[in-house]
């Protein structure tokens, strides 16, 4: 049917190119037409009578002349109303029959009322926000406003009052916030998960929110919250947590970590046993270690593991073969390589599963459980982008209270507010407030939700302060704060960085085999790195011992001989109890002190083929 | 202890270090503005492309000026400052002259332009003295046309020639391209220049030598000696520092500058100045080029007599800084 109308492109003559315009199907140019605008038009009435199909997209460069139709897979669309002569095609009446159910959404695509517009396509259109804002030059309306916005902003509540940065913020930090992320949770071995004791839906809520169905996985509480300062423990952005609500459940989660083990097979037709490794095998940890596995080697439910317990025992054959001894061959000696705890991660064992890998061998994956109470130094956000970390768990009897007995479960700094300009999360506050009073919930959808007005009516009707303030009473000495208060309820995300999977401390601990300096990382219990700025800094300061302290003796302090007269690094020979030099037969060797780093350096240096030598002297 | 005792820097202070951090530590809010600015179009470089230009000691800064102050009688009227910026302005051959080759004929010629020559202020005759400076051979000068015959017959050198007598100089001081009669504060006029040459305008009877100033610090070490040197040197990144705001003291500049001109000559700072000549191989070896250093010592039999920080770092002991140079002497008897 369109191919009749599209003539088949001729040869380009200079002369015959002309005023006509160039079509596309698919991104391939497959022929010419002489009045592309009226293509354009017909084409696209056709498919709003529903003569082409609805999926078909039209795309019409006024400026290169080239009229593109788009039929193939993977563009991303969207749905519109048509408009037409600056009038919505979704009249009133059609309005009505959908509200009766007399119409579906099918049947206004089919209508020509609603069309689905793809990247290219909207090029070309002009997109009223507003039926109020149609002018005759508009080509579609917009269905609702918040429907310019994507998932993770549509259910943010006041968008509309918060600066711009701050809902990015809020975006990226309600990605990370502790939830139900999953119903099936109790049946998987995710390497880490956290799942929230009892979590609440939102007081105050977008229309999105309800239709994406966030309120049956909710991730988060609603908090009561008072904007106030706080004996100085809510300083830069860190909050003040009313400890008996914690002790209560506000905030709690579970944390699953799964481990896993396997029964590798090795080249030769050795592999892995899970056992309770012997003493005599290589590497054999404490008794104690093994004290929770079976004879199976593995663990049961319910075992409160620490650090350094083995979950799965497991022996591995030996790197080398057999060795070979006066008494002959002797029995191969088993290396140990259990599955073992590593320090902060203590809990108890969820689950136990014994499966077979994509290899065919055995395959143990251990959960471990623990709950995460909230503590000093776990993060905590509202949907404004208003992040917090605990600076202070207070007892109930010290908090500020209302003179109704309200008690705030947190408090935030008021210095969070001004430069930051996050009126959404004050308008959150007192909506959720008056929401509690009111039993309905706040309509806190972009653009069309319930507006501050509404909000005031309501506190008004329940005989309260109409802008959230009121007087609190100081906890620790029972008179009134002479300030008045805002408080209010706001719905808060616990976040899933917790310092109990963070923090880290090391005062002695392990170090690497090739330099003999700490090992780095959380993980490996590593030392913090005294880098070169750190290094310029002690040297600035004149601080001699100090630096040699941290970059010798707290690292990789060694004591070597050194011949006298050669200036080569020398060894002691227990055999015949003498210190030997590697060239000189006869000398005297002294021990010296130097950085690990330093023989190493020393060594490198000798592979070049360059013999360093140490000139020695007495310290003066 | 007096109060000026007081104030002096200690025996085993790090100056070094402190300069550096001093320097260093606004340098990077420098960069991060510096590339803020990028794209608009800057007549003298500023900021930390100016700093790195002093610091590598350039042969020559991307944009030479000079700030000439003139005597007393020059400087109070426009008019008498314009004439003499006119005077200093470098004029070229092909300012005043349309230059071309024949090269069927195998000659140049050169077309004067009288209404150029009168605004310039030369007369003909000159010009062509000056050609024949340059090319030497069989010029002819007939009214406005000058006609050069090439020893050579080759058409590249030729071309060459041409091209070296349209820069032919004809006029003013050498080297100064414009000249700009700017008032300055105290109502006086100066003259701004864009390129540099101290020499001949400190020989100009019409400027105020006192005052004359040039960005090009190794011109200053040339002809005003390595003191002089210092002085720009500390000068210039002062002004630097201070047009970005950046509070540094002075001293710590001075530090700087006299570093890089204690050899007697502009050092840079880096692998081919100041650290590409510490005295400890291991020090050298530390920073940059490793092996190079190692080998040479080796090949030398160099010794580290590990007198610097970096050597005793690397070994090992206490730095001899602060108070690890503080040793204990037994007194007998």
């Amino acid at each position: 049917m369109k191919r009749k109308k599209i003539r088949k492109r001729k040869k380009l003559l200079p002369g015959a190119i002309g005023p006509r315009t160039s079509v596309f199907i698919n991104g391939r140019l497959v022929g010419e037409h002489e009045k592309g605008e009226a293509l354009v038009a017909e084409l696209k009435s056709r498919r709003r009578q529903g003569s082409l199909s609805s999926q078909v997209n039209f795309y019409f460069n006024r400026k290169s002349d080239d009229f593109f139709i788009n039929t193939d897979s993977g563009r991303a669309r969207r749905p519109y109303i048509v408009v037409e002569a600056g009038q919505s095609r979704l009249t009133p009446v059609l309005l009505e029959q959908l509200k009766k159910g007399e119409i579906t959404w099918n049947g206004l695509i089919k209508l020509g009322v609603i069309e689905y517009l793809d990247a290219e396509e909207e090029e070309g259109a002009l997109v009223a926000l507003r039926e109020e804002n149609l002018s005759p030059d508009h080509t579609h309306l917009e269905i609702d406003p918040v429907s310019i916005f994507g998932v993770t902003v549509s259910v943010l509540p006041f968008p509309e009052y918060n600066s711009s940065p701050r809902i990015t913020m809020a975006c990226a930090m309600a990605k990370q916030s502790l939830g139900t992320y999953s119903v099936n949770f109790n049946m998987r071995n995710d390497s880490r998960a956290h799942i929230m004791y009892y979590p609440q839906q939102p007081l105050a809520q977008t229309h999105p929110y309800k239709l994406l169905g966030f309120a049956e996985r909710a991730a988060g509480q609603n908090f009561i919250v008072a904007i106030t300062s706080s004996y100085g423990y809510n300083i830069g952005d860190a909050v003040v947590m009313n400890k008996n609500a914690i002790d209560r459940g506000l905030g709690r989660s579970v944390f699953y970590k799964a481990h896993e083990s396997e029964e590798r097979r090795y080249p030769g037709g050795q592999k892995d046993t899970f056992e309770i490794p012997l003493p005599t095998t290589s590497g054999y940890r404490e008794e104690k270690a093994y004290r929770f596995l079976g004879e199976d080697g593995m663990i049961s439910p319910e075992c409160e593991v620490k650090a350094k317990d083995a979950l799965v025992g497991k022996t591995s054959p030996p790197r080398f073969l057999e060795e070979i001894t006066v008494f002959g061959v002797i029995e191969e000696k088993k290396r140990e390589s259990s599955l073992v705890l590593k320090s902060g991660e203590d809990g108890v064992v969820d689950s136990v599963m014994l499966t077979d890998s994509l290899a065919g061998t055995k395959l143990v994956k251990v959960r471990v459980r623990s709950t995460k109470v909230p503590e000093v130094g776990d993060k905590f956000a509202s949907r404004h982008g208003q992040k917090g970390v605990i600076g202070l768990l207070r007892p109930q009897e010290d908090m500020p209270f209302t003179a109704d007995g309200i008690v705030p479960d947190l408090i935030i700094n008021p210095h969070a507010i001004p430069s930051r300009m996050t009126v959404g999360h004050l308008l959150e506050m007192l909506g959720s407030k008056a929401a509690c009073y009111s039993g309905n919930l706040v309509d806190a959808t972009p653009f069309s939700g319930d507006r501050e007005e509404d909000i005031r009516k309501i506190m008004k009707e329940h005989n309260l302060e109409e802008f959230g303030e009121e007087t609190l009473y100081d906890g620790i000495t029972g008179m009134p704060i002479k300030t008045k208060i805002f408080i209010g309820v706001i719905y808060y995300q616990k976040l899933h960085h917790l310092v109990s999977n963070k923090m880290h401390v090391r005062s002695r601990g392990p170090v690497q085999l090739l330099t003999h300096q700490p090992t780095e990382g959380r993980s490996r219990e590593g030392g913090l790195r005294f880098g070169e700025m750190e290094r310029d800094c002690l040297i600035g300061y004149g601080a001699s011992m100090l630096l040699r302290e941290r970059l010798l003796d707290e690292s990789d302090k060694t004591s070597l001989l050194v011949c006298e007269k050669c200036g080569s690094i020398g060894y002691h020979d227990f055999v015949k109890n003498r210190d030997n030099c590697p060239l000189c037969d006869d000398s005297k060797l002294e021990q010296v002190e130097m950085s690990y780093a330093f023989k190493l350096l020393l060594d490198e240096i000798e592979s070049l083929g360059i013999f360093p030598r140490l000139i020695l002297r007495d310290k003066a | 202890m007096t109060t000026k005792s007081k104030k002096q820097i200690e025996v085993g202070e790090a100056v070094g270090i402190v300069a550096a951090q001093s320097i260093g530590e606004p340098g990077t809010q420098m960069t991060m503005r510096t590339f803020h600015y990028a794209g608009v179009a800057e007549q003298v470089p500023t900021g930390l492309p100016r700093l790195i230009e002093l610091v590598d000691a350039r042969k020559e800064p991307k944009k030479p000026i000079m700030d000439i102050f003139l005597k007393e009688e020059y400087a109070a009227s426009e008019e008498k400052a314009k004439a003499v910026a006119k005077d200093i302005e470098c004029t070229t051959l092909d300012k005043v002259a349309y230059v071309e080759e024949d090269f069927e004929e195998k000659k140049i010629l050169i077309t004067l332009e009288p209404s150029e020559l009168e605004t310039e202020g030369v007369v003909a005759s000159e010009v062509a003295k000056k050609v024949k400076a340059l090319a030497g051979s069989h010029v002819e000068h007939k009214d406005n046309v000058i006609t050069v015959k090439p020893t050579t017959s080759s058409l590249r050198n030729i071309r060459r020639l041409t091209n070296k007598l349209k820069q032919v100089h004809i006029k003013g001081v050498e080297r100064i391209s414009r000249t700009l009669v700017v008032k300055g504060k105290d109502g006086k006029y100066f003259i701004r220049t864009s390129g540099s040459n101290l020499a001949t305008l400190m020989k100009n009877p019409k400027v105020d030598t006192e005052r004359l100033y040039t960005n090009d610090v190794q011109e200053t070490a040339r002809v005003l000696g390595i003191e002089a040197a210092r002085n720009a040197l500390v000068r210039e990144i002062k002004q630097v520092l201070d047009m970005q705001n950046l509070n540094v003291d002075v001293r710590h500049c001075m530090l700087l500058a006299d570093a890089m001109t204690m050899g007697g000559e502009i050092k840079s700072i880096g692998r081919h100045g100041l650290s590409g000549e510490k005295a400890g191989v291991l020090a050298r070896a530390a920073f940059e080029e490793t092996v190079k250093h190692l080998i040479n010592a080796a090949t030398h039999g160099d010794d580290d007599k590990l007198i610097g920080v970096t050597e005793n770092i690397i070994i090992g002991q206490t730095v001899p800084v602060g108070t690890g140079l503080v040793r204990l002497k037994v007194k007998l008897g």
